[in-house]
């Protein structure tokens, strides 16, 4: 029996707009166990950003519990809540959000600069590890924009890692990028799963979803589908697969 | 630890932007500089009047008949003739303090040399006049004692009468020329002063002895004034109490008497003119203020576009684990740089400034340590203060919407 991660119980968020009251997230529960790749999915409008802000402390429920590794969220207050992003969570977002005219190398040492805990010496290392496992060993200097859209979010997956978190949150990761390139991204995702790393992966692409191991499938703040998926596919090998690019 | 990370944050943000820091930076650097050396230039010219009146005998008294005329009309004092020849000598003999002392007569008419003349004013004194007036002569030589007790005819005279009266150019000293019709034989001639600090011609003027003037020309026994110097310009107040005090006993005045005379040292003279010239320096500095405070509201402007731009990356911060407070110490920490590295280029620029007005300009200044040091100050505290109101915003964003902003 592998770690529970996340445990979410019969979570409710409701957002109060003048008179009325949205309910965007309906009771929802399920737990996320170390070492899975779960896909959360559904259309606009169907709850997933919500969950997502939850999941990555950036909001907190309405009602209902929520653990991240074991520890409860309710009580904490906005620092408390800060602090678990620095040290429990890796963020990977839709447009990378790289600082501009910042190297790859800063731009991944950024979430240690918030922890005190790490030395610059050991903020240094850790981001270089990080940048050579996402495959940028030799572009580490280079600044965002003299990086291609693939090359931004392997730094931006390096970020999410460097601070060795229970879990990288991923939103959208791959939906600015062209269907090689996603590949590529979510081989990658992969590699990092298999090395045991849990990945909380929101998207509306079905074909991203069959890398993953897991699919919640989010309609109108419910849970209508919650599948283990037994034939993932392999990015590689459908990377391999494409039509090769004539340049 | 941390608030090292949070320095070297700011600063980084500061480098990446160059050109914006500098532009907010140019509105504190003018601010303090223009404080710095705007008082410069107020100390200065308070300085200078100080100089300009002490080369005029910061240590003079004058004795004049009449009361005090500061008060409500009482009549002008030229009128009353209660200063005498006695009391000049009684002073000359008893007041301790006094180092020099001289009888003033003294009345207007035509200066005549031949076809030459000149309205002007004669002064008849004894010869302490010189050394009261601090003024030498550029030729000839001053009248005696000697020629004051036989009341001689000769008269020293100032540069401007000479250029009216001798205007060819012959030399003056030795020549005869007429005051009023009464021949006075020239013996010297004053030193240039120029006009001084009220505009007055200090040259226009002949001076003779006080006898001869009394007897030929003004035809008085009484005296204008009485001049003195003080034996030194701290000693001038109590001179005038003691002079005061002796001038109340030959008047036999009653204690519930005014005093029929008036006493000045040139202390007063000074002090109005420090007053003025301090109004001015208030004015200055009000002025250098308000731009100082724009500097202030400069780096507000800029802080509050600062975090309006980077919204985006505020939310990122956030979202990586960067505390409200951290966010908040980042602008902070980046309004007091550039509030503190402007706050230093303007003391030098406002020192290197000053020191252009006097090299190039001519104009007295004098650097006050305050005026760096309250102009330093309130660059810091302004740019603190205009940088922690949109740090203050910034903190407390909600990752969520900063995140999602575009």
């Amino acid at each position: 029996m592998s770690k529970e991660i996340i445990k979410i119980e019969d979570l409710k968020r409701e957002f109060t707009m003048g008179n009325e009251t949205v309910h965007a997230l309906k009771g929802i529960s399920f737990t996320i166990k170390e070492g899975e790749f779960v896909t959360i999915m559904g259309s606009s409008g169907s709850g997933k950003s919500t969950l997502l802000n939850i999941l990555g402390c950036l909001d907190r429920p309405t009602s209902g519990t929520y653990e991240i590794d074991g520890l409860k969220l309710k009580d904490l207050d906005k620092n408390a809540l800060a602090t678990i992003r620095n040290e429990k969570i890796g963020f990977i977002f839709q447009s990378y959000n790289l600082l501009a005219r910042t190297s790859a190398l800063e731009n991944v040492e950024l979430p240690l600069l918030y922890n005190s805990k790490v030395s610059t010496e050991e903020r240094r290392a850790r981001a270089i590890k990080a940048l050579e496992k996402v495959g940028l060993g030799d572009r580490m200097q280079h600044t965002p924009s003299q990086l291609s859209g693939g090359q931004q979010q392997r730094v931006a997956i390096a970020r999410s890692l460097v601070n060795n978190p229970v879990m990288i949150l991923a939103d959208e990761a791959t939906g600015n990028l062209d269907t090689r390139t996603s590949y590529e991204i979510m081989s990658l995702f992969q590699e990092l799963n298999q090395q045991g790393i849990t990945i909380t992966f929101v998207t509306h692409e079905p074909d991203i979803a069959s890398f993953s191991n897991r699919t919640i499938v989010l309609k109108d703040g419910s849970i209508i589908k919650d599948n283990l998926n037994h034939k993932i596919q392999s990015a590689a090998t459908e990377l391999a697969s494409l039509p090769t690019e004539d340049n | 630890m941390r608030l090292l990370n949070l320095i070297k944050i700011a600063f980084k943000a500061i480098v990446l932007n160059k050109m914006r820091t500098l532009l907010t930076m140019l509105g504190i650097i003018i601010g303090v500089a223009s404080v710095i050396a705007m008082l410069a230039i107020g100390e200065g010219s308070k300085e200078s009047i100080r100089t300009t009146i002490s080369a005029m005998g910061s240590n003079m008294i004058t004795i004049r008949p009449g009361a005090d005329d500061r008060g409500p009309a009482r009549g002008s004092g030229g009128d009353v003739q209660t200063l005498t020849l006695k009391n000049y000598e009684v002073l000359k003999e008893q007041a301790a303090l006094l180092s020099y002392i001289t009888p003033v007569v003294n009345g207007g008419g035509q200066i005549i040399n031949g076809s030459n003349n000149w309205p002007s004013t004669i002064y008849g004194v004894n010869p302490d006049y010189l050394n009261i007036k601090v003024v030498d002569l550029q030729s000839g030589s001053m009248f005696t004692n000697a020629e004051v007790k036989s009341a001689s005819k000769v008269a020293v005279i100032g540069q401007t009468v000479v250029d009216n009266v001798f205007p060819d150019g012959q030399e003056p000293v030795g020549q005869m020329i007429r005051f009023n019709n009464i021949p006075f034989k020239v013996i010297g001639v004053l030193e240039e002063k120029g006009e001084n600090t009220f505009g007055q011609d200090q040259d226009d003027v002949v001076i003779a002895p006080y006898t001869t003037v009394q007897k030929r020309i003004l035809a008085i026994d009484y005296l204008n004034q009485i001049m003195a110097s003080a034996v030194s310009e701290d000693d001038a107040p109590d001179a005038v109490t003691e002079v005061t005090q002796i001038l109340r006993t030959q008047h036999k005045l009653m204690d519930n008497e005014d005093d029929d005379f008036s006493v000045r040292s040139m202390e007063e003279l000074i002090s109005t003119f420090s007053s003025t010239s301090e109004m001015l320096t208030i004015l200055l500095v009000a002025v250098a203020s308000i731009s100082l405070l724009i500097g202030g509201i400069g780096i507000m402007n800029i802080m509050y576009v600062s975090v309006k731009e980077r919204t985006k990356e505020i939310g990122l911060r956030m979202a990586v684990g960067g505390k409200g407070s951290d966010i908040l110490m980042q602008f902070l920490i980046e309004a007091i740089l550039i509030s503190i590295t402007g706050g230093l280029l303007g003391v030098i620029l406002g020192l290197g400034s000053t020191v252009f007005i006097e090299k190039f300009l001519h104009w007295p200044t004098s650097v006050a340590l305050y005026s760096i040091v309250i102009s330093f100050a309130v660059c810091a505290i302004t740019g603190i203060f205009f940088g922690w109101y949109p740090a203050r915003k910034a903190a407390a964003l909600d990752p969520i919407t900063a995140l999602r902003y575009e």
